[in-house]
């Protein structure tokens, strides 16, 4: 890791619960796309994963959740580790059951099946109906709106609710750490807020880890504790998120923001990055 | 000029009274024929229904239009009816084509379906037509290339007639109780199959692995399993399809022509709705079997071939997902 900002490395004593150590990710056997990605998120952490379009913040997501088999991607090098196991190779079926979900970019709720069913189908690793009854009332006291729904097909649902059905849903299955991928995503400012605000909670009351991918760096700065910035499928720089929220170079290339004031992210795109940290 | 004129004229009042007339005054003289035709329609729409069933289940939980659907029906008819000719008690019989099935089922996922993840629809169906040919020569190896009568007594399927409202229609109707059973036996497992969908758990996630098998997969499901069961699931359907349609006839590979059968039931009912396939069936079993007594004096023979092609095709211009499919869900 080349980042700017000097922070300790995360405390020894506290064992991150996950631990994504120098992977290297391939599509396609061609394709190089993660070129060496390291990561720790702390038991109870929210952690960021920032970075523009393309820059692997979802593979990285998806090497850890192994939805990339599917996809023809593959972790070439490097290991992943969850509670201390070894977790590459693993299936979602098992990494699910395990207490690790991905809420995916783009919601993906069952279309056809109702709120209520789709929240039901997060729960299938788990058996003990009266248990999922619970966390089902669980869910929606934490989304008043889904309740609300709970009988419409959720197709027919807003984005909004649908990106609640998403998180819901991954809460069924009870995990001990969630990955979302981009839940800002398309979503009206307000609704960004609302949605991060239960995330916080979620963290706080349920004790949920959270290691989140958005390119929203200022929402996603102010709700995090860590922060990772990726580009071209490298980790360029990482810290504590309130000293990336006030680091130059972050506030200029991520937050719009310069030492001359507000400027557009046109005008100082790649060459000026590239050549302050990738030469 | 003119007499010609006319006699196109004439030929068309001839036609369309032939069409849409006469039929009602055949109906008069004899409605104790409408009774039996219709009666005829919905045994063979059941039949029909049958076949489409399987191709549904299929086509919900993995969004392949499984042309091998129709040889898999010979197989598990074929099946049986060997196991019950080398005097295997009939229930074990079918027993024994229940785990060929299965088996069947298995052998799919690993050599076809997993090496094909995530391809286009149109891969998929095109690796099922490989499969269709590919089981037609290994059953034939298997089974013998001769077609086979289905015992009906060994299975203790009724084949004898009911006669009944004579005394309303001046002659009566006969049923055949080989359709009555078949026409139970459908509706039994329709029943069971939408319960399954619905209320339990493992329909729910075979109905989410059929919306977004990403997701299904990111939530925890697991693909294969799901595939496998749904295989399974079709084979089983087939084998009750199978054995039904071989004691109409014999139980042979031609058989398997007859999947062409439910092409037009399932666009008419909808690729994706269970109850869709047994009205669709019912609708193109009455409406085929209308058109033949009705429609032969002027159409000649074999507007059965046809009928349920032309409901089909009519069906698809007006409501493209079918009658019961999945509404097609658009967000602006």
């Amino acid at each position: 890791m080349q980042g700017h900002v000097q922070t300790a490395e995360v405390p020894a004593a506290a064992r991150p619960l996950l631990s994504v150590n120098n992977i290297e990710v391939i599509y396609d056997h061609v394709i190089l796309v993660l070129k060496g990605v390291s990561l720790h998120v702390p038991k109870g952490g929210i952690v960021a994963l920032l970075g523009a379009n393309g820059a692997g913040k979802t593979t990285t997501l998806k090497a850890i959740s192994n939805l990339l088999r599917t996809e023809r991607g593959d972790i070439t090098k490097g290991s992943i580790e969850f509670a201390g196991e070894p977790i590459d190779h693993m299936n979602t079926n098992e990494l699910v059951r395990r207490g690790i979900i991905q809420v995916m970019e783009g919601r993906h709720c069952f279309e056809h099946l109702t709120i209520e069913e789709n929240l039901l189908t997060g729960a299938y690793t788990r058996r003990g109906g009266a248990e999922v009854r619970r966390d089902l009332e669980m869910v929606y006291a934490y989304f008043p709106r889904l309740k609300e729904r709970r009988t419409s097909l959720a197709g027919y649902t807003s984005g909004g609710e649908q990106q609640m059905c998403a998180i819901g849903r991954a809460l069924m299955s009870r995990p001990r750490m969630m990955l979302l991928d981009e839940p800002s995503m398309g979503l009206a400012p307000q609704l960004v807020e609302e949605i991060f605000e239960i995330v916080h909670r979620l963290n706080q009351d349920e004790g949920v880890s959270i290691l989140l991918a958005e390119q929203n760096t200022n929402v996603a700065l102010r709700y995090a504790t860590y922060g990772y910035i990726l580009e071209n499928g490298r980790v360029v720089m990482d810290g504590d998120a309130a000293a990336l929220r006030n680091n130059e170079d972050v506030k200029e290339f991520y937050l719009g923001v310069s030492a001359s004031g507000r400027r557009s992210y046109r005008d100082v795109k790649h060459y000026k990055r590239r050549k302050r940290w990738l030469a | 000029m003119e007499a010609v004129g006319l006699d196109v004229l004439t030929w068309m009042v001839d036609f369309l009274s032939g069409l849409f007339v006469d039929p009602f005054f055949a109906v008069a003289r004899r409605p104790d024929k409408l009774v039996q035709i219709l009666i005829q329609g919905v045994s063979a729409g059941v039949m029909y229904s049958l076949i489409a069933l399987g191709f549904v289940l299929i086509f919900k939980a993995s969004g392949v239009f499984n042309f091998a659907q129709g040889i898999m029906v010979v197989f598990a008819g074929l099946s049986v009816v060997v196991l019950i000719e080398a005097g295997v008690p009939a229930i074990l019989a079918i027993a024994g084509a229940v785990v060929v099935m299965i088996v069947m089922a298995f052998a799919i996922e690993r050599l076809v379906l997993r090496p094909l993840v995530n391809q286009d629809g149109i891969i998929l169906f095109m690796a099922t037509i490989g499969l269709a040919f590919f089981l037609e020569g290994f059953g034939q190896i298997i089974f013998g290339a001769d077609p086979k009568p289905v015992p009906v007594d060994a299975l203790m399927i009724p084949d004898g007639k009911i006669k009944v409202l004579g005394g309303l229609l001046g002659k009566p109707v006969r049923i055949y109780e080989l359709d009555l059973t078949a026409a139970g036996f459908g509706a039994l497992m329709v029943a069971a199959i939408i319960v399954f969908l619905n209320r339990t758990k493992i329909g729910r996630a075979l109905r989410a692995v059929a919306d977004d098998n990403q997701a299904a997969l990111s939530v925890g499901i697991p693909l294969r399993t799901i595939w496998v069961l749904v295989w399974s699931l079709a084979g089983i359907v087939a084998i009750f399809a199978g054995v039904m349609w071989g004691a109409q006839s014999q139980a042979g590979f031609s058989l398997a022509v007859l999947a062409l059968k439910a092409l037009p039931v399932l666009i008419l009912g909808g690729f994706t709705s269970v109850p869709g396939a047994i009205i669709g069936g019912t609708i193109i079993g009455v409406g085929e079997k209308l058109g033949e007594f009705y429609w032969r004096g002027v159409m000649g023979d074999g507007v059965e071939q046809w009928l349920g092609y032309v409901i089909a095709l009519i069906v698809l211009l007006v409501r493209p997902q079918g009658l019961f499919g999945e509404k097609i869900i658009e967000r602006i």
